[in-house]
Parts: structure tokens; sequence; C-alpha cells
């Protein structure tokens, strides 16, 4: 049994030849020819079922120029911020500092760390705070951020956040497994986050 | 390349990518203005019934939530 699904496995790997990067796809061919093709060779009778590829709409391609504005797609786990957006230039704030990403960017992924996400276009500027999450920024100028949580500056307590900073740096001191002083840690880090942020 | 790249401070200390992730929006979440907070905290409330099945046959059903009910 498993030697048949081998079989039927290997042969369109072999049809489909050399891997091509993600980032260097064109956009989705007819859904699936291949799936198509092969399920009408052994069952000819039936319609071939929808695959999830039929359903996705498929990836812009990468125009040859730069675009003149980036498409972001801001998303949280209950809500899409922003869907389809076009704006000038986002700023995030990636493990590695904050990265501005204009379009035309090299296509990067980036983890994101407890700071601010600032959104430009044209002379508006909408910042968020978020808690972390990851940036995927594709070839033809579409910007993917998921973040776990969200939220606009003026929804931050200042007040809040200066009693979260004195107790985690308490903690801190007081901790004695590896773990509680990560946890702190982790405490310290997103409660300074939040304070620079609302200062600055 | 680096088998034993810098790690973060979290996964040295045995955290995971996801428990990390989940801390820091809790932290986030509890430093929300109200109305926002309770928004936030009612949103992420998870509740699950579970129900042990012997013989067969389902026994009662017990709620849970991830709080402590008082």
């Amino acid at each position: 049994m498993l030697r048949r699904a081998m079989g039927l496995l290997a042969r369109p790997i072999a049809a489909s030849g050399a891997r091509s990067f993600s980032t260097d796809l064109p956009a989705a061919q007819t859904a699936d020819a291949m799936f198509v093709e092969a399920w009408n060779k052994v069952i000819p009778n039936m319609d071939p079922p929808k695959t999830p590829l039929s359903f996705m709409q498929p990836r812009p391609a990468t125009p040859s120029s730069i675009p003149s504005k980036l498409t972001v797609n801001f998303v949280l786990p209950y809500a899409s911020e922003l869907a389809t957006r076009e704006v000038d230039m986002v700023i995030v704030p990636a493990t590695t500092g904050q990265m501005g990403v204009l379009p035309g960017h090299v296509a990067t992924i980036a983890e994101l760390k407890p700071g601010v996400l600032s959104v430009h276009e044209g002379n508006e500027t909408t910042k968020y705070f978020v808690s972390s999450g990851f940036v995927f920024i594709h070839a033809n100028s579409f910007a993917d951020i998921i973040a776990v949580e969200a939220a606009p500056l003026n929804q931050i307590d200042a007040n809040l956040v200066q009693k979260g900073l004195s107790e985690f740096t308490q903690k801190l001191s007081s901790a004695t497994t590896d773990l509680e002083k990560a946890e702190a840690q982790i405490g310290i880090d997103v409660h300074s986050a939040l304070n620079s942020a609302l200062t600055g | 390349m680096a088998s034993n790249a810098a790690v973060p401070f979290w996964r040295a200390a045995g955290m995971t990518y996801i428990t990390y992730s989940n801390i820091c929006a809790n932290l986030v979440r509890n430093c929300l203005k109200e109305p926002y907070k309770t928004e936030a905290v009612t949103r992420e409330k998870v509740h699950f019934s579970i129900s042990k099945w012997t013989d067969g046959k389902p026994e009662k059903p017990t709620l849970r939530s991830d709080s402590p009910e008082e």
C-alpha cells in the first residue's frame, strides 16, 4: 500500500523538475492542472474536486518597475486592521531594529519585537503598538504584517504601563529559576517598549 | 552557518516562541485603557466543555474555562 503511494507521489515531483524560489513564482496557473490530469486518468467519470488553490487569488506578479505605493495587509487573530491598503511607507519594529519598508523593498521575512508600527500615507501617520508577530515583504511590494495583539497608541494607559514596569523590575530581582527570570525580562522589555512608545 | 547561533534569552530559558508571544500579548492587553481592556479580556476568554465517554455513552459534561471561576 505504501509503495503505491510512493509511486503516486514520485510522478508529480519528477515532472515539475527543479524547484524555484517562492519569491520568483509567477501568478498561479490554471488551478493545479497536473492534479486535474492525474484525476481524469484514474477517475474519468467524476469531476475533480476543487482544491484550496482554486479558491485562492493568484499573487499579483512582480511588476518590472517599482510601484508607487506599498500594499499592506495588517492582520490580527480577531480582525484585519488593514486589508490591501495602499500606503507610502510602513515602519515595523523588527528584532533587528525599526525597519522602514518602501515600495520596491527586497523580499524579506522579519520577526517583530514589541514596539510601534507606523503607517505613513500622504501626510498622515497612524501608529499601533504591536506585541509581537512577523512581517512578510514580498517582491511585488505587498507587505503582510501579522501580530498577535496590537492597539493604537491612544488606547494604552500610561499608569498601568508604569505599574507593570516597576512590578516586573521587582520580579526580576526576586526571580530564582531561569524561567522566572525570562518571564520577568519579557515583562520589562514589553513595558519599557510601551513606555517609550507613549513618550517617544 | 553557525549551528548554535545566538538564541533569544527566552529560548535559552526553555520557553517556546508561542509562549513568549502569548505572554507579550497578555501584557499588552493588561495595559489597555477601559473599555478596550474589558473588550480584549472578554474576547480572549476560552470556554470549553469536556465530556468523558464510558461504554459508548457520554457522561455529564463539565464546563471549563481558562480563568478560575470565583
